[in-house]
């Protein structure tokens, strides 16, 4: 936190600065801030898309939502883990090729490190009976995150009240959670509904 | 070499799993117990419960236990490469795409026709993860004295104290550790 507080402030005083210099704390701030999100994000998947959308999105302005909606989506569609993949492409959209190997470096040092230690005595880490009850309510606060964020994104769609996105939104949550459909098969459907809509719309414009 | 060999299990594991997450278990299994026999089924089975016990992708940390299991940290390394190879240049390449042409209009609404399905992965995800940590199962318990009070407490603060102050979720998470250390030992 005391770094990220520091980078801003010579954001703040940066107009005689060179550019490079604020691109590199730029790749600085980038790469500290995937790996701070790596090194506490438990339970893996999706649950570190909310919170960089919190980080890149809310805190640092880097993105747009709708972007970072889009990335989580290329991300699940992609092979390897959902975390390296996302920030792949928030790095790549921040500083390009090395704004992204960047990040994945910041993805994969803390669970590497923290792995490689522990597998030098997980028989007694597994079995720790104060490791397991501070997990048990970490799972608490990663839960309240999300669903903080899911607020947050709903929040438009349903001002706007516009059917199509609400109709989308309750189809997809029903048919992943409760009928086990691939989330891949998933994308790809909500994707062919939006082209759909994309030609429909086009065509009414022309009729009008 | 066991370093290539390592790299190259789990590039292929990295290339093949797709969705991320649980999706590469069974992948993982496969290259790790049947292919070569670097590991046990019980350390198998330890492997998955150190995974989720740990911040990072459960690929990644398999990748890494597995890794210095059979060769150390270059072991870790060697794997932890292998998967994340294929990624950066698939991911990479669809990152270039994505900017080039995210204007066009039939881009444009092929992708708002995702976006809501994406916050509703997402909040399935949060689903799965609020019935384990209140019930330990990752759905709907079948009764209520499966979940836990205290949880749930925990649960309602860090979601009150992030709506209200709008605190960093670093610290909501890690308060929330606390509060599970202090509140879970309280018999």
């Amino acid at each position: 936190m005391i770094g990220y507080k520091r980078k801003k402030k010579d954001f703040g005083f940066d107009e005689g600065d060179d550019l490079k210099k604020i691109k590199k704390s730029k790749q600085l701030q980038l790469f500290f801030s995937v790996f701070r999100l790596s090194a506490c994000t438990f339970g893996g998947g999706f649950v570190i898309v909310p919170l960089m959308k919190k980080r890149f999105v809310e805190e640092l302005g880097w993105l747009d939502e709708q972007e970072m909606l889009d990335i989580a989506a290329i991300a699940q569609s992609s092979p390897g883990a959902v975390a390296v993949n996302t920030s792949i492409l928030v790095g790549y959209r921040v500083s390009g090729v090395s704004g992204a190997l960047l990040a994945v470096g910041g993805t994969v040092i803390p669970p590497l490190v923290i792995i490689s230690v522990i597998s030098m005595f997980y028989q007694a880490f597994r079995d720790n009976a104060i490791v397991s009850l501070v997990m048990a309510g970490l799972l608490c606060g990663v839960a309240a995150v999300i669903f903080d964020v899911v607020f947050d994104m709903l929040k438009p769609i349903l001002q706007k009240r516009q059917l199509l996105p609400i109709l989308v939104f309750a189809g997809a949550f029903v048919a992943i959670r409760y009928f086990d459909v691939n989330m891949i098969l998933v994308i790809f459907l909500c994707g062919v509904i939006g082209a759909l809509e994309t030609l429909y719309d086009g065509k009414r414009k022309k009729e009008l | 070499m066991i370093y290539l060999e390592l790299f190259w299990s789990f590039f292929q594991i990295g290339l093949f799993s797709i969705g991320g997450g649980y999706a590469a278990m069974p992948l993982i299994q496969h290259q790790v117990m049947e292919v070569h026999s670097w590991i046990t089924e019980t350390q198998f089975a330890d492997i998955v419960t150190i995974a989720e016990m740990t911040p990072g992708p459960v690929a990644i940390n398999s990748a890494t236990f597995v890794g210095t299991l059979t060769a150390g940290l270059p072991g870790a390394i060697a794997a932890t490469l292998g998967c994340i190879v294929p990624s950066c240049t698939i991911v990479m390449l669809l990152a270039y795409l994505y900017y080039r042409f995210r204007n066009m209009k039939m881009i444009q609404g092929i992708l708002s026709g995702i976006r809501p399905a994406v916050i509703a992965m997402i909040f399935s995800a949060g689903m799965n993860l609020f019935f384990t940590a209140v019930s330990g199962a990752a759905s709907l318990p079948g009764s209520l004295s499966e979940i836990n009070s205290k949880a749930v407490v925990i649960f309602i603060g860090a979601f009150f104290i992030l709506r209200k102050w709008k605190i960093s979720p670093i610290w909501a998470m890690l308060g929330s550790g606390a509060a599970g250390l202090i509140l879970f030992s309280l018999a």
